[in-house]
C-alpha cells in the first residue's frame, strides 16, 4: 500500500480528499433538504415525525450516517490541516492586499468551514444529541408507534428568535461555502471542459443560493406559524 | 511625473526587511524597469546602495522581471510584465508600492530578487522529452493535431517568472507545474513520458514546500502570458490517472 499512502499524502492526493467528501457532502444536503421539507406539510409534524423516526431507527441510514460523520470530520480537519500548510507555504503578507477579481468566498473557505463546523456544533446540540441523550423527550404516537414528536422539539426551537437568527446566518455561511465549493470540487477531480464547465459553474451558483434558502424557509414557516 | 515608491529593502535571506520611501521623477514614455533605473541612478549619486532587482531580457520573455506592484504580481495591467508596464499606467503624485514574491519556496536573497530555483529543480525532475541524439527528424514526421498543437503552444508560452506563486494566497506552484506538464504532455512526442512526468514533478513541487491549490484563480488573474486554470485541471486528472494506471 506504499503507493496508496504516497497518493493520498502527496498535494493532489489530499486536494481529491476534500473534493471527494465535500461532493458526498452536497449529497447529503440533498436529502437532508429532501426530509426537512416535510416540516412544511400542514399535518400537526405527522410526516416529519414519520421521517425522523424512519431515519433513526433504519439500519442502512444509520450506517450511512456514521459515514457521514466521518466525512464530516475528515472534511473539517483536513481543511484545516491544509489551510494552515498553505499559510505556512505563503510565507507572508503583503504590505498592499492583493486585489483582484477573485471570489472572496474562494480566499475564505477556511473561515467559511470553521464557522459551519461551529454551526454543526449548534445544531447537533439542538436535535442529535437531544434524540440519543436527551430525557423528558416529548412523545407522540402515530399509527400505533410510539416515537420521538420530533417536530415538536424542532417548533420549540424555532420560537426562539436568537435560534432563528443563528439558523439564517448558519445558513448564509453554508451558501458561501458552496459558492466557491461546489464548482472547485470538480476542478481538483480534474473535470474541467469547455463545454461541461460552465454548465458545472451555473448549477453550483444556482445550488448554493437555493439549498440554503430551502433550509432558510424551514425557521421562518415555524417561526412565523 | 512625480512619484513617491516604496520599495522594500532586505540585505539579504536573513534580514529583517521593510519598506523604504524614495521620490523619483519619471517619464511617462518609460517602463517600470527604466523607472526603477532612475530610482537607482538617484540612490548611486547619493552614495547609497541601489535597490536589487532581477530584470533581463525587457521585451517579456524571460520572466526575470518579477516585483508586485501595488499588490500585484507584474502590476495592475493584464497580460503584462513588469519590464512591459509603461509609467502611463500610473498618475502623477501616485504612490506606489513595490514588494518582492511572496512564497516560502521563493526566500528573498535581496531586495526584490527571490530565489526561484525551485522552478529549475521541479523541470529537472521531469519537464523535458528524452530525445536520442543524431539527424535532425523531418520537420512533419510525426502528425499533430493543430488545436492539440494550439493548447501545447499556450501552455507553453509560461515564462517561468512565478506570478502564479506570488499571487497565490497558498504560494502554490500549480500553474507554473501544470503548464509545463500540459505543454509537454499534449503533444506525442511528449506522451512517452507523460504519466512518469507528471508524478515525478508534482513530487518535486510538493518537496519545494509550495502550497496546495484550492482553485481561488488568482494565479490565471495575474499570469503576464495569460494560462488558464484548465491546465490544472488537466495535471489533476493526469497526476490521478497516471498514479491508477501505472505499477509504480
Amino acid at each position: 500500500m506504499n503507493w496508496f499512502s504516497k497518493f493520498i499524502t502527496s498535494s493532489i492526493g489530499k486536494k481529491l480528499l476534500m473534493s471527494l467528501t465535500g461532493l458526498f457532502l452536497i449529497l447529503f444536503l440533498i436529502v437532508h433538504l429532501a426530509g426537512n421539507l416535510s416540516l412544511l406539510s400542514s399535518d400537526g409534524g405527522k410526516a416529519f415525525n414519520v421521517y425522523t423516526d424512519f431515519m433513526s431507527n433504519n439500519p442502512v441510514i444509520q450506517t450511512i450516517a456514521k459515514g457521514n460523520y466521518f466525512f464530516i470530520l475528515l472534511h473539517a480537519i483536513l481543511g484545516i490541516a491544509l489551510a494552515v500548510r498553505n499559510k505556512q507555504a505563503k510565507g507572508g503578507k503583503y504590505a498592499v492586499s492583493p486585489k483582484n477579481n477573485t471570489s472572496w468566498a474562494s480566499n475564505n473557505m477556511a473561515l467559511l468551514g470553521t464557522l459551519i463546523f461551529a454551526f454543526l456544533f449548534m445544531h447537533m446540540g439542538h436535535f442529535w444529541f437531544q434524540f440519543k441523550f436527551g430525557s423528558g423527550l416529548p412523545m407522540t404516537t402515530i399509527d400505533g408507534v410510539e416515537m420521538i414528536d420530533a417536530y415538536a422539539k424542532v417548533s420549540a426551537i424555532m420560537s426562539e428568535p436568537i435560534w432563528v437568527i443563528a439558523y439564517l446566518i448558519g445558513l448564509a455561511v453554508l451558501a458561501f461555502h458552496l459558492w466557491h465549493g461546489f464548482a472547485s470540487a470538480f476542478q481538483t477531480l480534474g473535470l474541467n471542459h469547455k463545454k461541461y464547465t460552465p454548465i458545472i459553474h451555473a448549477v453550483g451558483k444556482v445550488f448554493s443560493i437555493a439549498v440554503p434558502a430551502g433550509f432558510a424557509v424551514l425557521p421562518l414557516y415555524l417561526y412565523f406559524n | 511625473m512625480r512619484l513617491t515608491l516604496k520599495v522594500w529593502r532586505q540585505k539579504n535571506g536573513n534580514a529583517k526587511g521593510s519598506l523604504e520611501t524614495h521620490q523619483v521623477e519619471a517619464d511617462e514614455h518609460m517602463s517600470f524597469l527604466e523607472m526603477m533605473d532612475v530610482l537607482n541612478q538617484q540612490l548611486v549619486e547619493d552614495k547609497k546602495e541601489p535597490v536589487a532587482f532581477e530584470h533581463d531580457c525587457r521585451e517579456g520573455i524571460c520572466g526575470s522581471c518579477n516585483m508586485v506592484i501595488n499588490g500585484r504580481p507584474h502590476g495592475p495591467m493584464q497580460g503584462t510584465t513588469t519590464c512591459q508596464l509603461h509609467m502611463r499606467h500610473f498618475k502623477d503624485g501616485d504612490t506606489i508600492v513595490v514588494e518582492p514574491w511572496r512564497a516560502k519556496a521563493f526566500p528573498v536573497i535581496k531586495d526584490l530578487v527571490v530565489d526561484r530555483s525551485a522552478f529549475d529543480r521541479i523541470i529537472q525532475s521531469g519537464g523535458y522529452v528524452s530525445v536520442n541524439t543524431g539527424q535532425a527528424p523531418d520537420g512533419n514526421s510525426i502528425p499533430v493535431e493543430k488545436d492539440l498543437s494550439l493548447m501545447a503552444m499556450d501552455a507553453a508560452t509560461c515564462i517561468g517568472c512565478g506570478a502564479c506563486v506570488a499571487a497565490c494566497p497558498n504560494g502554490s506552484a500549480m500553474l507554473f507545474t501544470s503548464a509545463k506538464v500540459s505543454h509537454l504532455g499534449l503533444l506525442p512526442q511528449g506522451q512517452v513520458e507523460h504519466k512518469k512526468r507528471t508524478q515525478s514533478m508534482v513530487a518535486q513541487m510538493d518537496k519545494e514546500g509550495f502550497g496546495m491549490c484550492s482553485n481561488v484563480g488568482a494565479c490565471e488573474v495575474e499570469c503576464p502570458k495569460e494560462i488558464s486554470i484548465e491546465n490544472i485541471a488537466r495535471m489533476n486528472r493526469s497526476y490521478i490517472g497516471s498514479v491508477l494506471s501505472t505499477d509504480k
